[in-house]
C-alpha cells in the first residue's frame, strides 16, 4: 500500500469511527456524561414541543401553519416580564399576559383570518409570515430590541440543582429544578389540553372543526369564535413556553428562531398531533445534544442547526404523514 | 380602444401559438424591452441603476425560479436562499480557479451546479407534499448555510466570498470598480434571455406537464407524467435560476458578501415575491421582484420626505411592522396577486371606454 492510500485510508477510518465507534465508546465510558446530556437534551426538547404544541393547536382546528408561533412566544414572554419589571405582581402580570393573547387572537380573527377565508393553506401561511414581521416590528417598538432577564424569584420558577447518582458514577449528574419545572408544569399543560380538547363541549367542537370545517358550520358550530379559541390557546401555550424558554436564557427577539427549531419537530411529530409534538420535540432535542456532544468532531460545530432536519427527513422518507399524523388517503 | 383584438386574425399555427399572440402585447413588449435597454441606462443614475434596477433584475429572476417550482409545479419550497448561496460560492470559486473562464460561463456553470444541489434536496419531494414538503426544504437552507460558514475551503480561508473582477468584450463588468452601467447591462442580459426561456418553458410539454402534476399529481401521473422526472426537473430549473441570480447577486450587486446573508429571510423575501406577484405567472415575478424590492426603499426614504423626526431605531420597527401589514393587505386584497389585477385591468380595457 502507498503512502497516499494509506493516507486516504485512515482519514476515511478516522471519519467512520468518529462516525460510528468513538461515540459509543464514549457512551459506555462515561454514562452519567450520557445521562447529563440527554437530560439537557430532554429540557430543550421540552421547549421545542412547547412551541410545536402552539403550532399544532393551531393546525389541527384551522390548517393555519402559523408561522408567528415564534414571535408570539417571544411577545408573551417579553409582556409578562415587561408587566412584572414595571412592578405587576406576578399572577397579575401572567393574567394580564392572557387577556392580551386573547385581544390579539380576537384581533387576528378580525383582521386577518376572516378576510382570507376558504383560501388556499399558503396563502394563509404567507399572511402569518407577514403576522410575523408585523408583531417583531409591533413588539420591538414596545418592549425594545434588548432581550431582558426573566424575573425567575418573583414568578416562583425554583432555579437550583440537584445532583443525582453520584453513588454510581465518577461524577453526579446534575439535574436543573428549572428544567423540572419546566418538565412538571408543561406536562400538567399538556393534560389540560387534552382533557380539554377530549372533555368539553367547545373541545368537541374544535376537533369537529378540525375533522370537516364545513360540516361543522352546519350543524351550528361558530368557526369564528373556534378560531380566536385556538388562537388564546395557542397564546397560553405560547405564554408558558416564552416564561420558560425565557427563563433559561433572556426574553429577547432572538428567540423567534426556536420557531424554526420547532419545525422539524411539528414533520416528526406530524402536524395534527399534540403527543406527536411532545415525542417529536423529545427525539429532536435529544438528539441534537448527543450530535452536538459527540459528533462534533466528525461533522463539526453547529450540527445542531439542522441534524434535527436530516432526522426529521429520514423518518418522512418513511412515514410522509410524520410519526403520529393522519394517514394521507389519495383520492383522485 | 386601444386594446382591443377584434379584425387580428390568425391564419397559421405559429401565429396562434406565438408567445404574444394580441399585437397590442407585442408592442407593450418592445416599448418595455426599449425602456429597459436604452432609456433608462440613458438617463438612469448611478444610484437608480445600482441599488434600484440590478437589485430589482437578480431577484426577478429569483422569483421566476421558484414561481417555476411553487407556482406552476405547486411545490412550496422555502430553500431559494441555499439554492442561491450555492450558485454565489460556486460562483466565487470557479472564477478564482479558473482566471480565463469568461464570465458568462461562471455563471451558467455555478447555474448548473446549483441544480444539481437542487435534484439532491428535491428527491424527497415525490414522498413528501404540501407543507411537510416546504419544512423540508428548510433542511436544505440550514444545512447549506451552515456547510459554508463551517468549511472555509467554500470562502477561500476568508470571511466573505467576493465579486472577482472580470471583463467582458473589453468592459469591466463585475467586481467593485465596474461601472453600475455595465453591471446594469450584463444583468439586464441575463434576466431577459431567461426570462424569455421560463416563459417559453411554461407553455411548452414540459409547462403543461408541470401545471398537471401541480393541479393534481396522482391525475397526472395516470395520464401518463412521471412524476419523478417532471418535478426533479422543475426542482433543478428552479434551482438554475435561483444560482444564477445567486451568482449576479454577488458578483454584481453586493461585491463582497458574508454566507449568511444568503439565509432564510432571503427565501422568503423571494417567496413574499412570488406569492404578491402572483402564483404561476412569469409577469408576476417581476411584479413582486418590483413591490418587495421598492418597499424598503420608499419606507426608508418616507420619513425624511414627510419631515417627520423618526430615530433609527423606531424607523427600521416600523419598517417591519408597515411591511408585514402591507403583506396582509395585499393577500386580503387580492390573493392572486398583482399578475391576477393586471389581467383584470386587461379584461376592462379590452370592453373600453363603452362597456356594453
Amino acid at each position: 500500500m502507498d503512502g497516499t492510500a494509506f493516507e486516504f485510508f485512515s482519514i476515511a477510518s478516522g471519519f467512520l469511527g468518529g462516525l460510528f465507534v468513538d461515540p459509543f465508546i464514549a457512551f459506555v465510558d462515561r454514562p452519567d456524561k450520557l445521562i447529563q446530556i440527554v437530560s439537557q437534551g430532554l429540557s430543550a426538547g421540552i421547549m421545542y414541543s412547547l412551541v410545536a404544541l402552539g403550532f399544532v393547536v393551531i393546525f389541527k382546528a384551522s390548517g393555519v401553519f402559523n408561522f408567528a408561533q415564534g414571535i408570539m412566544v417571544v411577545f408573551a414572554g417579553l409582556t409578562v416580564v415587561s408587566l412584572i419589571e414595571i412592578g405587576v405582581p406576578a399572577i397579575f402580570a401572567i393574567l394580564l399576559a392572557i387577556v392580551v393573547m386573547g385581544a390579539m387572537a380576537v384581533a387576528i380573527e378580525r383582521v386577518v383570518l376572516r378576510p382570507l377565508v376558504n383560501q388556499p393553506g399558503i396563502i394563509l401561511f404567507m399572511a402569518t409570515i407577514g403576522l410575523a414581521f408585523f408583531l417583531e416590528g409591533f413588539g420591538q417598538t414596545i418592549f425594545g430590541a434588548d432581550p431582558k432577564p426573566v424575573p425567575i424569584d418573583a414568578l416562583g420558577i425554583p432555579d437550583d440543582k440537584f445532583r443525582v447518582l453520584g453513588d454510581f458514577f465518577r461524577k453526579p449528574v446534575r439535574i436543573y429544578q428549572l428544567d423540572l419545572t419546566a418538565l412538571i408544569a408543561g406536562g400538567l399543560m399538556v393534560a389540560a389540553i387534552i382533557l380539554f380538547l377530549n372533555r368539553t363541549k367547545i373541545g368537541r367542537a374544535l376537533r369537529a372543526v378540525a375533522d370537516d370545517n364545513q360540516a361543522a358550520l352546519s350543524v351550528g358550530i361558530p368557526l369564528p369564535f373556534i378560531w380566536v379559541v385556538v388562537w388564546t390557546l395557542s397564546g397560553l401555550v405560547a405564554i408558558f413556553a416564552g416564561v420558560m424558554w425565557g427563563a433559561q436564557s433572556q426574553a429577547g427577539f432572538s428567540l423567534a428562531v426556536i420557531a424554526l427549531k420547532a419545525l422539524p419537530v411539528l414533520i416528526l411529530g406530524g402536524f395534527t398531533s399534540v403527543p406527536g409534538a411532545i415525542l417529536g420535540g423529545i427525539i429532536i432535542g435529544v438528539t441534537e445534544k448527543l450530535a452536538e456532544f459527540y459528533w462534533r468532531g466528525v461533522l463539526g460545530d453547529g450540527v445542531e442547526q439542522w441534524i434535527g432536519y436530516v432526522i426529521a427527513l429520514i423518518i418522512l422518507l418513511f412515514r410522509p404523514q410524520g410519526l403520529f399524523g393522519e394517514k394521507i388517503i389519495e383520492r383522485v | 380602444m386601444l386594446y382591443r383584438e377584434a379584425g387580428q386574425f390568425k391564419t397559421n399555427y405559429v401565429a396562434d401559438q406565438a408567445i404574444f399572440p394580441i399585437r397590442q402585447d407585442r408592442i407593450g413588449m418592445a416599448i418595455v424591452l426599449l425602456f429597459a435597454w436604452v432609456i433608462i441606462p440613458a438617463f438612469g443614475t448611478d444610484y437608480f441603476l445600482e441599488i434600484i434596477m440590478i437589485n430589482f433584475l437578480f431577484f426577478s429572476l429569483a422569483a421566476i425560479g421558484l414561481n417555476i417550482l411553487t407556482g406552476y409545479t405547486g411545490l412550496i419550497s422555502l430553500g431559494t436562499g441555499g439554492f442561491m448561496a450555492v450558485g454565489a460560492v460556486a460562483s466565487y470559486k470557479l472564477a478564482v480557479i479558473f482566471p480565463d473562464l469568461n464570465i458568462i460561463l461562471v455563471f451558467l456553470l455555478s447555474g448548473l451546479i446549483a441544480a444539481a444541489v437542487g435534484i439532491v434536496f428535491g428527491l424527497p419531494s415525490l414522498r413528501i407534499k404540501g407543507f411537510y414538503l416546504a419544512v423540508a426544504t428548510l433542511a436544505a437552507q440550514f444545512f447549506l448555510d451552515w456547510l459554508f460558514l463551517r468549511f472555509d475551503w467554500f470562502t477561500n480561508s476568508s470571511t466573505a466570498i467576493e465579486g472577482v473582477p472580470k471583463t467582458l468584450f473589453g468592459f469591466l463588468v463585475t467586481g467593485p470598480d465596474a461601472s453600475p452601467f455595465a453591471k446594469y447591462y450584463v444583468a439586464l442580459g441575463f434576466v431577459t434571455v431567461f426570462a424569455l426561456i421560463a416563459k417559453n418553458l411554461v407553455r411548452s410539454a414540459i409547462g403543461r406537464a408541470w401545471m398537471a402534476i401541480r393541479d393534481m399529481d396522482i391525475a397526472a401521473e395516470i395520464i401518463g407524467i412521471r412524476p419523478l422526472p417532471t418535478k426533479l426537473l422543475a426542482f433543478a430549473i428552479s434551482a438554475f435560476y435561483s444560482g444564477v441570480a445567486g451568482s449576479l447577486m454577488l458578483f454584481l450587486f453586493y461585491d463582497s458578501a458574508e454566507p449568511d446573508l444568503f439565509d432564510i429571510n432571503l427565501s422568503f423575501k423571494v417567496l413574499f415575491m412570488v406569492i404578491i406577484g402572483g402564483l404561476g405567472s412569469i409577469l408576476g415575478s417581476f411584479m413582486g421582484a418590483a413591490f418587495i424590492v421598492m418597499i424598503p426603499i420608499l419606507l426608508t426614504l418616507a420619513p425624511d420626505l414627510l419631515g417627520l423626526p423618526i430615530s433609527s431605531d423606531l424607523a427600521k420597527h416600523l419598517e417591519f411592522m408597515i411591511f408585514g401589514a402591507l403583506i396582509i393587505f395585499f393577500l386580503i386584497v387580492e390573493p392572486n396577486g398583482l399578475a391576477r389585477l393586471w389581467q383584470i385591468t386587461k379584461e376592462k380595457l379590452r370592453l373600453w371606454p363603452f362597456p356594453y
